[in-house]
């Protein structure tokens, strides 16, 4: 079992990018998803930074990867999907219409945006040219064990969501804009201003999501380390871990650790407390429960 | 134009039919399809008698069978796509990859729609969907324009159907796990979005309170009613704001944009609300009926007076009318 990086759904700027793709390459992570996964208008701010990470991946010994766009509706947004097919690195599909421009036979990768829930989709992706398939955070572990068998039949490497706040839905509507009283077309980039999202609360203050431009995550980190061993046991290949502004080199090192079986899940859950004392997490999903729930309980206000 | 009425119960299709749906949709009674509700759907043998029934005054059957199937457990889902067949169904609308394929190569003269839970937005996922499982029409997400819907009608060959009157999901359908998060079952997985048996309401003070899986959804003061805690229209804090983050507490209403919505070569109109009583289908059937026959008959529709039948009392365009932007 290794270590996958989700593309960064957040805004960050170029400096950020630069330097974030830089540390890394350095990193004990296998491989690294990378480009705009949430909003295409952001794109233009950052993608010059996309061939230098790569380069600069590829050199630390990582696979590298381009991710689709999580919604795709613009006609712009259609020719960005297309041309990722011609830039010679595999292409993880966040938005099955991307499919559309992926010939029969050309490998790719399935992001965790796709609904891939069962044996029958698996299979037909897998048949239509898939080779690793992240699959949603909030199916079951009794379907994960199914579908790990079903991977290792027909070849497909399998991976769970291991690290981050939870990608819960994805809208045609701007919610940064919105809280900004603005338009989508003239947000003015106010997303830029919150490089981990922006927090929204209950009104009694239970802390519960947060908003990145149109897509809507968990304000929870969901952290899978007292699962990895059983996922790894079922056959799931990688953990995917996402990325945060603040720590992540630090964090990447540990869940290395956790798989090398030298960190035991406890002294990651404590690292990670004692780094990020905000933190709040979530595992839930691993134990066929809501979602927001840690370790059996409810997520304390 | 093509009226698509909801029926949650065999009398609320039958009260459907007669006040002129051109089409009904309806699910069977367990988690295959996204409307799975306690006492509502229909049974194998009353799925029969229904399309016998609806068939006898020229309106059409369609089965959604829209949920994500659950690992180890497809043949639930398939045995459902074999009934919806033998029952007579004229469509079945799907949403799923693998249940699509399994359709398409079983029940190759079924004809197949893509429900709205594939959230199939731009013309490259529609044709995509057609070319790989020969889906004849496609339930249009919530999320585009009505430039957008016209757009995208001049690159595919598929009928397309919209969304018209009813509830109104804010976020891409069938991607949206935000109930789950709440409370462990969502729509994709178990057919149901922020379910009832999480739901508690509390009166604290002269405060009502709606909570969902323990995280307050509304909280309405001085003795109001709270209303039901649908996550996505929750009242919550993000900085210094409070209020409706993600979508007020409104229901759609697109009547009024009908004409443009045929102009921009629309097939099919879809009224949300299997979970609505059969007066309530009947009376939203008649009205949009009304609109349908203007068309046709090349006069302007009439006004509709829909707004008691609205959820939350108020309507919305939704994004038709471009106002996200």
């Amino acid at each position: 079992m290794d270590l996958t990086v989700a593309p960064n759904p957040f805004f960050w700027s170029a400096d950020a990018v630069r330097s974030f793709y830089a540390t890394l390459s350095d990193a004990p992570v296998a491989r690294v998803v990378l480009g705009e996964l949430v909003c295409s208008k952001r794109l233009p701010f950052w993608q010059d930074e996309i061939p230098l990470a790569v380069d600069s991946l590829q050199a630390g010994g990582k696979q590298v990867a381009l991710t689709s766009l999580a919604l795709i509706t613009l006609r712009r947004e259609r020719k960005l999907t297309a041309d990722l097919l011609g830039l010679g690195l595999p292409v993880e599909v966040n938005d099955l219409s991307a499919l559309h421009h992926i010939p029969q036979g050309v490998p790719f990768w399935v992001g965790p945006l796709v609904n891939v829930y069962n044996e029958g989709t698996l299979r037909w992706l897998a048949r239509r040219g898939a080779t690793r398939i992240c699959l949603p955070p909030e199916l079951p572990m009794a379907s994960v064990a199914v579908l790990a068998e079903v991977a290792q039949a027909e070849g497909v490497a399998l991976e769970v969501w291991g690290h981050g706040r939870l990608p819960l839905a994805i809208s045609g509507r701007c919610y940064h804009a919105r809280l900004h009283e603005r338009a989508k077309d003239s947000c003015q980039f106010v997303c830029e201003q919150d490089p981990d999202g922006r927090d929204v609360d209950t009104l009694e203050g239970q802390r519960f999501l947060t908003v990145n431009g149109v897509q809507t995550l968990s304000q929870a980190y969901a952290c899978m380390a007292d699962h990895a061993v059983a996922l790894r046991d079922m056959g799931i290949s990688a953990l995917r871990l996402q990325p945060q502004s603040a720590g992540f080199d630090a964090l990447c090192a540990d869940y290395a650790h956790l798989l090398a079986g030298d960190l035991s899940a406890q002294a990651l859950v404590e690292n990670l407390g004692a780094a990020h004392p905000d933190m709040q997490f979530c595992d839930g999903f691993g134990r066929d429960s809501a979602g927001a729930t840690w370790r059996g309980h409810a997520v304390p206000v | 134009m093509e009226l698509v009425c909801p029926a949650g119960t065999p009398a609320a299709l039958r009260a459907a039919v007669d006040a002129g749906a051109h089409c009904i949709y309806c699910g069977f009674a367990d988690e295959t399809n996204a409307r799975n509700f306690p006492g509502l759907n229909f049974s194998r043998s009353e799925l029969a008698q229904a399309v016998g029934y609806a068939h006898a005054r020229g309106a059409k059957v369609l089965v959604a069978i829209n949920t994500f199937p659950t690992a180890g457990k497809e043949t639930l889902w398939h045995s459902a796509v074999a009934d919806a067949e033998t029952a007579g169904a004229d469509a079945v609308i799907l949403a799923d990859l693998g249940l699509l394929a399994h359709t398409a190569e079983r029940h190759p003269d079924l004809r197949r729609h893509l429900s709205v839970q594939a959230a199939a937005a731009n013309p490259d996922a529609i044709n995509f969907y057609a070319q790989a499982f020969d889906v004849r029409r496609v339930v249009l997400p919530r999320v585009l324009s009505v430039e957008e819907i016209a757009a995208i009608n001049r690159e595919i060959d598929v009928e397309t159907e919209v969304f018209v009157f009813g509830g109104l999901c804010v976020m891409a359908e069938g991607r949206c796990s935000l109930s789950s998060y709440a409370t462990g079952r969502s729509p994709n997985m178990n057919g149901v979005c922020s379910p009832p048996e999480h739901v508690d309401y509390a009166t604290e003070g002269t405060d009502s309170v709606a909570r969902l899986g323990g995280f307050t959804i509304h909280r309405t003061p001085k003795g109001g009613v709270a209303p039901y805690p649908t996550l996505c229209k929750g009242c919550f804090t993000s900085g210094d704001k409070t209020g409706h983050v993600f979508e007020d507490a409104v229901s759609l209403d697109a009547s009024k944009l009908v004409p443009k919505l045929a102009k921009a070569g629309v097939t099919a109109l879809k009224i949300e609300g299997r979970q609505r009583s059969r007066a309530y289908v009947a009376q939203i059937v008649r009205a949009f009926r009304a609109v349908t026959d203007a068309l046709e008959d090349g006069r302007d529709p009439p006004a509709l007076a829909l707004a008691r039948l609205s959820e939350g009392q108020a309507a919305t365009t939704g994004a038709y009318a471009k106002t996200w932007r």
